[in-house]
């Protein structure tokens, strides 16, 4: 089974995607917005695409989620139907427009999470094929034990399927928690040579991973548009 | 490119072979007759000792309400539109109909994926992706599909109250007003059906034909299919 297809039937745009991926407590979302903080000094349109925020499946999630009606499947499909409404909406169109679209996770997640669930991994890259390819995605690889420790310490009430209790792993949220990321991170390490993601050392210091980001970010930033200045200054 | 039998991709959770039950599926276009057809037939099965279930498309806990939401602003791209309703038939297969094989209940369905399948190629989608999405649904015990010419289904749609803004397609659009949209996408619609036809072995029964000789010749067909995939015969079932 060629696990090519995810991407397949998207287009190249003008714009730049940049995506981070990794367990919660990797420390991703906080390079991501470094990131941002930095691309836009230097000038250029930057447009944030956060997982599972779609306006209009969001609702259905939600509640899919608090009643406990999903399943391994209807998980996957709805989270799909949400990612595939902000392709539509948020990520092409500004990619059009030559934006950098900067995603905090992406379908890497999906197939980490989905498999991990029980699904065939071939028929989950499928339905993303819809899915534009990162220019650059970023892997933060970190020891289960130290993404423990900045979760559990931080956030104690676990939900229900953020600690993959629908897989009946364990009575105890936290120690299904760490069951279950412990699987993902087997699934994410598979991705990593698969699709050719960059790993990031995400036990190092906070700045050096950000200088080793931005260094692998620039070479993708020549002939990119920046913003028009403001009136005054044409 | 990945390629999937169809209904070839497993579901965590859920084992073909416990699913003792029929899964009769009933295929069509908007306003061609399948409910009436299904309340006859379901009677008529019921007459014959079956237990009988009924599920139709857009009727899951899960998503109805946002699928509802969604078409009355219009607001979903087609992609997540396709999605969602997978989402939504996902929901009852897990739920409605998986529950009732289980059961060993004849499961009528009022349209299974192929309807999905044919609206999202109308709709513009891959045909071999929409296709891969739904490979993870079961294969009905058989497919009978009421096929009607977009010719013979105005009359009909018009005594039912005329043409409604979906059932024209008019989210595409596809001609000035609901009366050619509706040619054109039922038309459209129709030929993707013919096609799936052929490539999943449904068979096809005239709905043009007066009621009653087709709602016999269904109870016919559909009774003798039973019949011959019959579950579970070994042994007495009354203890001596």
């Amino acid at each position: 089974m060629s696990h090519s297809a995810y991407g397949t039937l998207a287009r190249q745009y003008p714009g730049r995607l940049f995506i981070v991926e990794g367990i919660d407590g990797s420390g991703k979302s906080t390079q991501l917005t470094l990131l941002a903080e930095w691309l836009r000094g230097l000038g250029y349109p930057v447009v944030f695409s956060e997982w599972n925020s779609s306006p209009v499946v969001k609702a259905t999630t939600s509640r899919g989620k608090r009643r406990k009606l999903l399943t391994p499947l209807t998980f996957s499909l709805i989270h799909a139907t949400d990612f595939s409404d902000r392709v539509e909406r948020e990520i092409v169109p500004s990619l059009k427009a030559g934006a950098i679209v900067l995603a905090d996770r992406y379908v890497y997640t999906a197939f980490a999470r989905d498999v991990v669930r029980g699904l065939d991994p071939g028929w989950v890259r499928s339905l993303y094929r819809f899915a534009p390819v990162p220019s650059r995605a970023f892997y933060f690889r970190v020891p289960l034990e130290v993404a423990l420790r900045r979760i559990l310490s931080a956030r104690p009430k676990l939900k229900w399927y953020e600690a993959g209790m629908d897989l009946g792993l364990h009575s105890s949220a936290a120690e299904s928690y760490r069951i279950f990321q412990s699987r993902i991170l087997v699934e994410y390490e598979k991705l990593v040579g698969e699709y050719g993601l960059a790993v990031m050392d995400a036990t190092k210091a906070v700045e050096i991973q950000q200088s080793a980001m931005r260094a692998a970010i620039r070479p993708h930033l020549t002939s990119l548009r920046k913003e028009a200045k403001s009136l005054e200054h044409v | 490119m990945s390629t999937f039998e169809p209904h070839g991709v497993p579901i965590p959770g859920i084992e073909p072979e416990t699913l003792s039950g029929w899964l009769v599926v009933i295929e069509g276009t908007d306003g061609v007759g399948r409910t009436s057809h299904i309340d006859r037939l379901r009677t008529r099965l019921e007459r014959l000792g079956y237990a009988v279930a009924e599920t139709g498309l857009s009727r899951s806990d899960l998503a109805s309400r946002g699928i509802r939401r969604a078409k009355q602003g219009n607001t979903l791209g087609s992609n997540a539109f396709n999605l969602f309703y997978a989402t939504d038939f996902a929901d009852r297969l897990e739920r409605q109909i998986i529950p009732a094989l289980r059961a060993g209940f004849v499961m009528l369905t009022d349209r299974y994926t192929y309807s999905l399948i044919a609206r999202a190629i109308v709709r513009g989608a891959d045909p071999e992706w929409i296709k891969t999405v739904y490979a993870v649904a079961p294969k009905p015990d058989a497919v009978y599909y009421l096929r009607i010419e977009v010719s013979d289904l105005v009359p009909r749609v018009l005594s039912q109250g005329g043409f409604d803004y979906w059932e024209s397609g008019m989210d595409l659009p596809m001609g000035e007003d609901l009366y050619e949209s509706f040619i054109e996408y039922q038309g459209r619609v129709i030929r993707e059906l013919d096609q799936l036809a052929g490539e999943y072995d449904f068979e096809v029964l005239d709905a043009t034909r007066p009621v009653d000789s087709l709602a016999d010749d269904l109870a016919l067909r559909v009774s003798r299919m039973l019949e011959a995939r019959a579950r579970s015969t070994e042994g007495p079932v009354l203890a001596p």
